[in-house]
């Protein structure tokens, strides 16, 4: 017998009499403004959070708060003028190590967490918002959701190779519970709340 | 063979040093009441962690067709499913796809699993170096010590103690400890072992039977870190890691990094499908022991557990006796009710390691009923005579004052009067769990007397 009808036969000989799989109750979910509760908890775990009308606004202030970095990459054509925006998915991804500031687009953000939700078609390549050293991510206030089920709600039962949800960035408290931004990923996340033109 | 030490004899070692123990208990206590806060701050805490537990107790009672269609869906995926009956085995799996690829060097991130089935020491005479990229990991790595929590594996090191670890292996200046400097010296070492390891090896949260996907949470970014970057990504689970449905991720990653840390997700949920394009994903289901603790039916519910810690940092016991004091790869309430499943004799002493208060339960979010099962172990490890002669007595003599509740009500009396009028001979050495603590100055009266007295 194989290992697999191994565990299968004594788990089916071992687990008990069937129960039934409890529907997903709907849960009360905040009444305020939903990007003010957003941005409230994004700030709160150390992301910075802007209002925009344009990614040229969005840009300007990138501009500032990373005037140092030196190899951008977005994937918005209108960021051609600072970044490369037109990195190919076969590309090797150890050829990221150098990125200092990656600008990305978000599916949805959810409010009472703060996390948004990026997938593969909407990366470079599955490693750039983790190797970069700060990340900005933007998305519309309207793609602002209450909970984590309403994400998974519009998710549904999308195909993907890849999808992460981002709150925040990379952090550790492992040496005496003192919290570190800047663990393994980016130091920073600089979210935009892009409103539609 | 010389006898192992029990967890009150390795609880005596920690608590040696009263003043570090003092900063331990504090230290997850702070974590804890994290925890609370962010808890209470979910108007529906009580009714997620229902829903949570009502799901897991679906996934144990139809596994296997789970575990079923979880591999058809992942193996759609392009994902390589390996099945692994012990750990023995599931070290085995992982070597040969690394002697496959020719890899000599590997980064993993945080595995409890890998920890259960001590792959690193298995891999390490096969002579393949693994090097732990979660920062906790890679500190206890360092010190050549197994993480003493689950969720905060160098929980027990205090920064002076990182600072000469780190002067010895990573050549920081000696005398460093400031954390934000030691973590930016780790960042670095780690980011080149991540940049030319070609095989990474990643824990999993949670794994999806709907859509044979698999999620990994963490905060640091190491488990993307070393999975995009590797030629090789090997994911290890145990067979009880399963959830039915990709919605259901929305009940679990609400109470994960809640429970475990107070924060309202951790940084990163990373949801793996399908390997990259020309590279390889594999998927390691490891059942060592889960299929027989399935059929145990007073301790399956342990199966439920999401590995949160919660139940560590609110337990009196493991805040003041330390992880490594459970000699066992989870340590806490949750490893004393898992431990004994796979060998009772060895974890014969961890379900006493408890004074059943019960506020593991209380915090657990899928409501194992911990504090239950560890009262229950007691007597089956009694019954199957491996319990020391000291418990066994206290035990017997327990058992029958709790079975007639006269004798409870007198025995509460007697018990009283004794601690009011002779405290020192309570907290002696028979009795081990008033070693290094004094005892806490009895009531005058019991609840029961002054409900009796009160109730008109
Ligand atoms: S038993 Fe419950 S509280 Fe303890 S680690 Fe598991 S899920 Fe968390």
């Amino acid at each position: 017998m194989s290992s697999r009808e191994q565990i299968l036969a004594s788990v089916a000989k071992n687990q008990p009499i069937p129960v039934a799989l409890p529907e997903i109750p709907i849960f009360s979910s905040e009444k305020s403004d939903l990007v003010e509760k957003f941005t409230t908890v994004a700030v709160g775990i150390g992301s910075k959070v802007f209002r925009v009308n344009s990614l040229k606004e969005a840009k300007q202030i990138l501009l500032k708060e990373h005037k140092a970095s030196k190899r951008i990459i977005s994937t918005f054509p209108q960021f051609s003028d600072v970044a490369e925006v037109s990195i190919v998915p076969s590309t090797d991804p150890h050829t990221m190590e150098d990125v200092d500031l990656a600008i990305l687009e978000a599916h949805l953000g959810v409010a009472e967490n703060s996390a948004l939700w990026v997938t593969e078609e909407l990366l470079p390549m599955r490693v750039t918002p983790f190797i970069c050293q700060h990340l900005a991510l933007v998305v519309s206030p309207k793609a602002i959701l209450p909970l984590m089920h309403h994400a998974y709600e519009q998710i549904g039962m999308k195909d993907y190779g890849f999808g992460v949800f981002i709150a925040g960035p990379s952090k550790t408290a492992d040496i005496e519970q003192s919290l570190v931004l800047g663990a393994h990923g980016p130091r920073t996340l600089t979210i935009f709340l892009l409103e539609e033109q | 063979m010389s006898e192992l030490k029990d967890h009150a004899a390795l609880a005596e070692n920690f608590n040696a040093d009263e003043l570090r123990v003092n900063w331990h208990d504090e230290t997850l206590w702070f974590i804890r009441q994290k925890r609370d806060r962010s808890a209470h701050a979910i108007p529906d805490w009580e009714l997620l962690r229902e829903t949570a537990s009502q799901i897991k107790h679906n996934v144990l009672s139809n596994l296997s067709e789970y575990l079923e269609q979880f591999e058809a869906n992942a193996k759609a995926n392009g994902v390589i499913v390996h099945w692994a009956v012990d750990a023995r085995e599931h070290n085995q799996i992982v070597h040969g796809i690394l002697k496959k690829h020719g890899v000599k060097e590997m980064v993993k991130s945080k595995s409890m699993l890998t920890e259960e089935c001590h792959l690193n020491d298995y891999l390490a005479e096969n002579g393949i170096e693994v090097i732990d990229s979660d920062l906790g990991e890679r500190i206890v790595q360092l010190a050549k010590e197994p993480p003493s929590h689950i969720v905060l594996p160098s929980i027990h090191k205090k920064k002076e103690e990182v600072g000469e670890l780190f002067h010895k292996h990573l050549g920081t200046a000696p005398g460093v400890s400031d954390p934000q400097v030691l973590t930016e010296t780790a960042r670095q070492h780690l980011r080149e072992k991540f940049l030319t390891r070609r095989a990474a090896l990643t824990g999993v949260n949670f794994a999806i039977a709907e859509t044979g996907e698999f999620v990994v949470c963490t905060n640091e970014g190491n488990a993307d870190m070393g999975a995009h970057l590797a030629d090789v990504h090997i994911a290890s689970m145990g067979i009880e890691k399963l959830i039915p449905q990709r919605k259901h991720l929305g009940v679990f990653l609400r109470l994960l990094a809640r429970s475990a840390t107070g924060q309202p997700i951790t940084t990163y949920s990373s949801h793996f499908k399908k390997p990259r394009k020309g590279h390889e994903m594999h998927l390691v289901l490891v059942d060592n022991g889960r299929s027989i603790h399935l059929g145990r039916e007073d301790f399956r519910n342990s199966l439920k557990c999401i590995r949160c810690g919660a139940c560590m940092n609110t337990c009196p016991v493991y805040r003041r006796s330390g992880g490594h004091s459970y000699h066992n790869a989870v340590a806490g309430p949750i490893g004393a009710i898992l431990a004994p499943n796979f060998d009772m004799k060895k974890a014969a002493d961890l379900p006493f390691a408890s004074t059943l208060c019960g506020s593991c339960s209380n915090v657990c979010p899928v409501k194992i009923d911990i504090h239950n099962q560890l009262y229950k172990w007691r007597q089956v490890i009694v019954q199957e005579g491996y319990a020391d002669s000291k418990k066994t007595l206290g035990m017997k003599a327990m058992t029958q004052t709790f079975a007639s509740p006269a004798t409870f009500r007198l025995a509460g009396k007697a018990g009283r009067w004794f601690m009011r009028n002779v405290p020192l001979a309570v907290s002696n050495k028979l009795n081990p769990w008033y070693k290094q603590r004094e005892m806490p100055v009895p009531p005058k009266e019991s609840f029961g007397e002054w409900y009796r007295k009160n109730r008109k």
